[in-house]
């Protein structure tokens, strides 16, 4: 234990926010994901981690506290694409795609203006990357809240959300309102991603989002089991790959860690590529064309 | 605006823009828009591997590139398409960092690798990227046909014996290769921001793929043309400007087609 565990790890103060915010964001980030992976809209929920990043490099210019411009961007990113999306899914990662570039060209302003006002050289490598360590214990309050009613709106439409997901026409006979329910969900998927992405960086919002629910999805087909499998495993590589982190203070080359990202992205992958090693449980055989496009929803 | 250095970035972002509206067209088309911004993307994290072994940022741009696009392909098939795009972006990215992390002068880099340096560009750099240019619109042009069936009638190609999924595999590896190359000019979200929004706009115009296709390399050479003309007056990045006039036209190119169908109606 004593070699995984390094002395001090649970003493520091900062490594324990590390600890109790990685634990809300990954727990929120793996319910929604399952929903995310099932509707295939893992591109728009990377897209809004990049999209809110933006909007707090827009806070930070003007002033205002960083948190409320990731989630104002991230909100307002998912109304856009909602706005123009077209239902068709290659129409909607279009939507998406228009709608990020948009945004790209903002954060290209918005950190040049900022590097004119401070000398920020590695303001954008953090904006990417994020850093589980250096989160001020104050937000944690507006993130838990936030974490919450994400969750908490998937929740209550679960039902309609899986009958939506997997049959639309279905939803839409059965007097669902299946754009409604399209939107809810993206605004929860918006504010999901944005917390994350203010407290882990773009990149591991991906991570958690996708890779937990899609190595759930590929172990059970109940949704409900998927949505727990999916936050326990995005529990467990959060924290061991905080600890790892931690740890490899200790490794070469000495003097400075490894990055959390490297940590839990790579146990991330890990964990999903052990999927495979199961043989799947089929009932018919896939259609030798099935791929983006024609794969149910 | 046209002195000696300016003709330099005139010359560079023409062809970057042929390039964009080219690919960026088969990548709309075939519902390739996440793997278009995923694989120029990651591909940032060879560039920080080539600098950590001391080698030209060239190779682990196209390493890491054909290992995104390989990656995205093969695993593409067997699972959902977007997840494992997710995975492979989040792998090169968290690889990235791990580089960066070890080697800390990269960090300030960063900046021009997504955003570009087309301002800087020099004489020596243009060859290098006409080149690439050019070899681009030969691959292309060498399976204009059997990429145009398969994007628009995947069941006919299967008929005719033309392999879906060789040629998805191609044109993932000709557009990795030539949007990965280009990003120590243009920049990594650059050349998303100039793939996605001309030929979203083209194809809301036309439904001919021809038309649509050279009307995609034409609207990113005018939003290229206006961004870097913008951009020389105000001094605000290039990025900028490339961003809003793609979202721009994409936003005309809808407008004109709700226009056309009111009148038709």
């Amino acid at each position: 234990m004593h070699y995984l565990f390094e002395p001090g790890l649970l003493a520091s103060g900062p490594v324990r926010t590390a600890f109790l915010i990685g634990a809300i964001v990954a727990i929120t980030s793996g319910v929604i994901g399952v929903f995310t992976v099932t509707r295939g809209q893992s591109f728009a929920g990377h897209s809004l981690a990049d999209i809110a990043t933006t909007g707090g490099a827009g806070a930070f210019l003007v002033g205002l506290n960083q948190f409320w411009g990731f989630l104002a961007a991230g909100v307002a990113a998912a109304g856009l694409m909602e706005a123009i999306g077209v239902q068709r899914r290659r129409g909607r990662d279009v939507a998406t795609g228009v709608v990020l570039g948009a945004a790209l060209g903002a954060a290209a302003l918005f950190l040049y203006l900022g590097t004119l006002r401070t000398a920020t050289t590695g303001a954008s490598f953090t904006i990417l990357f994020g850093s589980i360590f250096v989160i001020s214990p104050d937000t944690v309050p507006a993130l838990v809240a936030s974490g919450v009613v994400a969750v908490l709106a998937v929740a209550v439409l679960a039902r309609v959300l899986l009958l939506t997901s997997l049959s639309p026409d279905l939803a839409r006979a059965r007097g669902v309102n299946v754009r409604l329910v399209g939107a809810v969900y993206l605004m929860a998927l918006a504010v999901s991603v944005s917390l994350a992405a203010v407290a882990i960086g773009a990149v591991l919002s991906t991570a958690l989002l996708i890779g937990p629910a899609a190595t759930a999805l590929r172990l059970t087909k109940s949704p409900l089991r998927a949505m727990a499998t999916s936050a326990i495993i995005g529990l467990a590589v959060t924290w061991l790959g905080t600890v790892l982190a931690y740890d490899s203070y200790y490794w070469p080359p000495h003097g400075h860690g490894w990055p959390v990202s490297f940590f839990v992205v790579a146990l991330v992958l890990i964990g999903y590529l052990l999927t495979y090693t199961r043989k799947p449980r089929r009932l018919a055989p896939r259609s030798p064309h099935e791929g983006a496009e024609c794969s149910p929803a | 605006m046209f002195s000696g250095v300016m003709m330099n970035t005139w010359t560079a972002a023409t062809i970057v823009a042929v390039i964009a509206g080219m690919t960026g067209f088969f990548a709309v088309l075939r519902g390739e828009t996440f793997a278009a911004h995923a694989i120029p993307n990651g591909a940032f994290a060879g560039a920080a591997g080539a600098a950590l072994l001391g080698i030209n940022v060239i190779w682990g741009l196209a390493v890491f590139a054909v290992g995104g696009a390989l990656g995205i392909g093969a695993l593409g098939r067997k699972a959902r398409h977007d997840v494992v795009t997710a995975l492979t972006l989040v792998l090169m990215l968290g690889l990235g960092a791990l580089f960066v992390s070890v080697n800390s002068q990269y960090a300030q880099q960063t900046y021009s690798l997504l955003f570009g340096e087309v301002f800087g560009v020099s004489r020596g750099e243009v060859l290098p990227i006409a080149g690439l240019g050019l070899a681009a619109l030969a691959a292309i042009g060498l399976a204009f046909r059997p990429l145009m069936i398969t994007s628009a009638l995947p069941e006919v190609a299967d008929a005719r014996g033309v392999s879906t999924r060789k040629t998805g595999l191609y044109f993932l590896i000709v557009m990795a290769l030539a949007t990965s190359m280009t990003v120590p000019v243009v920049g990594a979200l650059l050349m998303f921001s100039l793939m996605i929004g001309p030929a979203a706009a083209a194809r809301s115009v036309t439904a001919r793929p021809g038309a649509a296709l050279a009307l995609s390399i034409a609207i990113a050479l005018a939003s290229v043309w206006l961004s870097i003309a913008l951009s020389y007056r105000t001094n605000w990045p290039l990025g900028f400007f490339v961003g809003i006039t793609g979202a721009a036209f994409y936003l005309l190119g809808q407008a004109a087609r709700a226009f056309e169908r009111h009148r038709a109606s």
